[in-house]
């Protein structure tokens, strides 16, 4: 069966079951391994994406739910001007330890800062307490999407 | 000792490539080495005492090439410690290259070339900070000897500078790049011939200001991990295994998995009864066309298992066994003075009995590797955080001769231990083994490694001190239970071994005359394993939590009571201690130094500002520990409410490891070892009924969160002079939390937390 993506403003079909997820049909179908597997039950937050802008956690979502809608994942989070941003204050402030949840703290920051340009502390804790870090960046997290968020228009 | 040149036998290889992406002319040479020869009867110490030991040749860390592109090869493992960043930083110095001409390339298996690769135990940085500088230095050398050669002056007359050697006396200057093949042509100079940098002539380390190497490759979701490696044509696993550790499978029924679509083959894979090392537990995989049709395929498998005699391990009746064990004498693992006697002439006694779980890792990436069989030569691309373990393994398993097997090692999502073992990577070679050499990627899903890991060891700690009039103790008893991970290795020796007694348990350092610690019997009913910080974290929380209870008992502050009890500051020879281990570093120069340990308490103490009033609900608490030969103290403020919710303010953790080589990844890995102590602290338990681990994923298995994490944590490093020896920075930052945590939640509550986790027990 096959169905067509919006991947990062490509139209890319794959010939697949439609209720695969989108975390496996990026990461094994079209080779974009940025968008990470952490748990397969949206617990984690290592696989968001932003889905018409709003953050969803590819491992639940089958592709079906996509169709004619716009898939942006980490490979291109940098085009846009808020991730631009979350991405340097994180390189800024040395954020990553092994990285590999990183993708999804990013999508999921930049999803926060663009609905909510100057997020509160709890803002922050709400948003961003589905993403599960084991390395424990929790404290340069919190501090990068501040950063992130004072240099609105900076970059 | 040899000279370099007595025992190293140097090939040009200069006009052809020798590692893949190194370029073909320049600074290039391939190496033979003998072993180093050390006396049979000398003890050896830390990486000495390692398998193949250290490797300093420039030649087989160096490479440079003609436009002067220095390339760097880190040949242990990145798992968020920035050891990629740091190691190759230490070359950089010593051989003063820019940094931004620096490229850094990861080693694959082989520590006859490299030395030791096996990254655990907090000992990268100090075991190869000092090989590593001489190894820049050697090339630096070779580069100026090239210099001066090509100019017709003395050598004395040319230095390095960044990137280019300088003849001061003319302006003179050649870079790198043009030196690098008449370097290449020259002996690396003898070791004790080097001029190593003094401190002061430090371009990177100790700065902290080198931007990791991974940093763009991380935040753009480029960063290659072990669970990202795709080659043409591969096919995806995943395994059923036992539930069990030392179960089996009986029969399989695999049609239904045969017709889920993408499903190509369903293969047994033999286990190795326990004690199964590193090899897998066997079970059956399930092989598709992708990773979904693999999870698709695999849960409409039916499998028949034999669970073994594991199958009856219980949690709750373990817990009560080793409960009991710790109320009788046991195997007595270091004594000093009389403490029964002492406990009767005692003016008062206190007692406590604290409990810790298994615990397992969960990295982020869990366990995945790849393997593919071409002409009869293994090749795997995995996250391992051995390498060298991995590569035995596979060639083991397989019947390859070692010099059939290649490891590449990708990023580590996070390793803290569970990588260490590789028995997922021998999966993937065994699984694409059966399919005939094709590419097999063998990812394992978060209940997988929930369900099947090495588990950080669970244990009981029953302590009974005896006080003096005055309230300070002149006896102490500590006895503690816990299955070893000893117990993977051999025969289960049911006891601790001088790993896990050395890991805070016998080296405690009080200065207390009556002191006897015991071990009583615990058999291991599951993989047991290491785990950051490993048997710190149960003997800290224990003894440190016990402090304050004494503290308590006498009405005396935790902190200064605690500062009591360590003594006069003395540097205590761990031999005398029964602690002969001691992190396998020289009892010289690692002694335990209660001076140290004092200064790290006085320092967390006073940038915490300890007396400092505390609004109702809040309260702190103070710990320390010794731990792969550093020193920490962390002081943590709590804020309880009155439905028992839990807030972490701030926590202040002094840290004394020695030079700080990278002080920027030295804070980060005390920042997310706080953040590790406190899941540990709070919310992680793994729980066994009938053999089986009751937890399958995040929302059982609970890890912390943003919403937990200290609002402010501050990392205080003691200033140190090069010279001192190095200390581990990974892993002593976890073990001080858990009862400095605790200590803060009596503070604030009343309440004594003797269990972990803490979980629902503020509430109830």
């Amino acid at each position: 069966m096959s169905t067509t993506l919006n991947v990062n403003g490509k139209l890319l079909t794959v010939d697949i079951p439609d209720d695969t997820p989108v975390l496996w049909t990026l990461r094994d179908i079209l080779g974009m391994t940025g968008t990470k597997f952490g748990c397969g039950m949206a617990l984690c937050g290592a696989c968001t994406f932003h889905l018409d802008g709003a953050p969803t956690r590819a491992c639940i979502t089958p592709i079906s739910a996509t169709v004619g809608k716009k898939i942006t994942t980490i490979e291109a989070i940098g085009a846009d001007s808020v991730g631009k941003r979350v991405q340097k204050a994180w390189l800024d402030l040395g954020v990553p330890q092994c990285g590999y949840c990183q993708s999804g703290q990013i999508m999921a920051a930049t999803a926060l800062l663009k609905q909510n340009p100057q997020p509160s502390e709890t803002d922050i804790d709400t948003a961003m307490s589905g993403n599960i870090c084991r390395c424990g960046t929790y404290p340069r997290i919190r501090a990068a999407i501040k950063l992130a968020a004072a240099m609105n228009g900076g970059v | 000792m040899a000279t370099e040149q007595g025992n190293v036998d140097v090939i040009n290889m200069s006009r052809r490539s020798f590692l893949g992406a190194i370029p073909a002319t320049g600074l290039v040479l391939a190496v033979r080495f003998p072993q180093l020869a050390v006396a049979a009867d000398q003890p050896k110490y830390g990486a000495d005492a390692m398998p193949n030991a250290w490797v300093d040749n420039p030649l087989v860390f160096v490479a440079i090439d003609s436009n002067g592109t220095v390339t760097i090869t880190c040949h242990r493992q990145e798992m968020g410690q920035g050891i990629r960043t740091s190691l190759p930083m230490v070359v950089a110095d010593e051989l003063e290259a820019d940094w931004n001409r620096v490229r850094v390339k990861q080693a694959t298996a082989g520590e006859a070339r490299f030395g030791n690769q096996d990254t655990d135990g907090s000992r990268s940085m100090r075991h190869f900070f000092e090989p590593m500088r001489r190894c820049g230095a050697a090339a630096r050398t070779m580069l100026e000897q090239a210099a001066a050669v090509q100019w017709g002056v003395p050598l004395a007359e040319v230095s390095a500078s960044l990137h280019e050697v300088v003849h001061r006396a003319t302006n003179r200057k050649l870079g790198y790049g043009a030196l690098a093949i008449a370097a290449s042509q020259l002996p690396v100079p003898a070791r004790e011939t080097l001029r190593l940098k003094t401190p002061a002539q430090f371009r990177y380390i100790g700065k902290g200001e080198v931007k990791i190497v991974d940093g763009l490759d991380f935040v753009a979701g480029r960063g290659m991990y072990g669970i990202d490696t795709r080659l043409p044509g591969m096919l995806y696993a995943v395994v059923a295994r036992p539930a069990v550790y030392g179960g089996k499978v009986v029969s399989y029924d695999s049609s239904a998995t045969l017709k889920v679509p993408g499903v190509v083959r369903v293969v047994e894979i033999s286990g190795t009864p326990p004690p199964s090392e590193f090899q897998p537990l066997g079970g059956v995989a399930v092989i598709a066309t992708n990773t979904w049709a693999a999870i698709q395929g695999r849960k409409a498998l039916k499998v028949q298992w034999d669970d073994g005699p594991n199958g009856s391990y219980d949690s709750t009746a373990y817990k009560a066994e080793l409960e009991t064990a710790t109320r009788n004498p046991a195997l007595v693992a270091r004594n000093q003075g009389d403490v029964a006697a002492a406990m009767i002439d005692a003016a008062r006694h206190v007692q406590a009995d604290y409990y810790i779980p298994h615990m397992t890792q969960a990295p982020m990436e869990p366990p995945a590797a790849t393997a593919q069989i071409v002409n009869g030569r293994c090749e795997v691309w995995a996250a391992v955080q051995a390498p060298q373990a991995t590569h035995d393994r596979i060639s083991k398993r397989l019947g390859l001769s070692p010099d059939r097997v290649i490891v590449n090692v990708t990023l580590l999502g996070g390793g803290f231990g569970r990588k260490s073992k590789p028995d997922y990577a021998v999966e993937a070679a065994l699984l694409s083994q059966a399919m005939n050499g094709k590419p097999v990627k063998v990812t394992w899903t978060r209940e997988d490694d929930i369900q099947h890991s090495y588990y950080h060891t669970v244990s009981a700690e029953h302590l009974e001190a005896g006080l003096n009039a005055s309230g300070r103790p002149i006896a102490w008893l500590h006895r503690s239970a816990a299955p070893t991970f000893g117990s993977i290795f051999g025969p289960d020796p049911k006891h601790e071994q001088a790993f896990d007694l050395g890991m805070g348990l016998v080296d405690v350092p009080f200065d207390i005359p009556n002191l006897r610690i015991e071990n009583p019997e615990a058999a291991a009913h599951t993989r047991v394993g290491w785990y950051r910080s490993v048997s710190n974290i149960p003997h800290a929380f224990a003894i440190q939590s016990f402090v304050a209870e004494l503290a308590a008992a006498a009405g005396r502050d935790p902190k200064d009571y605690l500062l009591e009890l360590l003594g006069p500051p003395r540097r205590i020879d761990p031999r005398t201690i029964n602690a002969p281990w001691n992190y396998t570093e020289s009892p010289l120069l690692y002694p335990l130094d209660t001076g140290r340990l004092r200064r790290v308490i006085e320092t967390a103490a006073r940038e915490a500002v300890w007396d400092r009033p505390m609004p109702a609900g809040h309260g702190l608490g103070i710990a320390a520990h010794y731990s792969f030969v550093s020193y920490v103290a962390a002081v943590v403020e709590v804020a309880v409410n009155d439905k028992g919710e839990l807030s972490i303010p701030r926590v202040d953790i002094a840290f004394d490891c020695g030079p700080q080589v990278n002080p920027e990844r030295i804070r980060t890995q005390l920042e997310g070892a706080c953040v590790m102590g406190i899941g540990n602290t709070l919310l992680s338990e793994i729980t066994f009924k009938a053999g089986r681990v009751e937890q399958s994923n995040f929302h059982d298995y609970q890890i912390a969160r943003m919403n937990i994490a200290p609002r402010d944590i501050r990392v205080h490093l003691i200033p140190s002079e090069f010279g001192v020896p190095l200390g581990g920075v990974g892993e002593p930052g976890v073990p001080p939390i858990a009862p400095a945590l605790c200590n803060a939640i009596f503070a604030a509550t009343g309440k004594r937390i003797r269990r972990l986790p803490v979980a629902d027990q503020l509430s109830t």
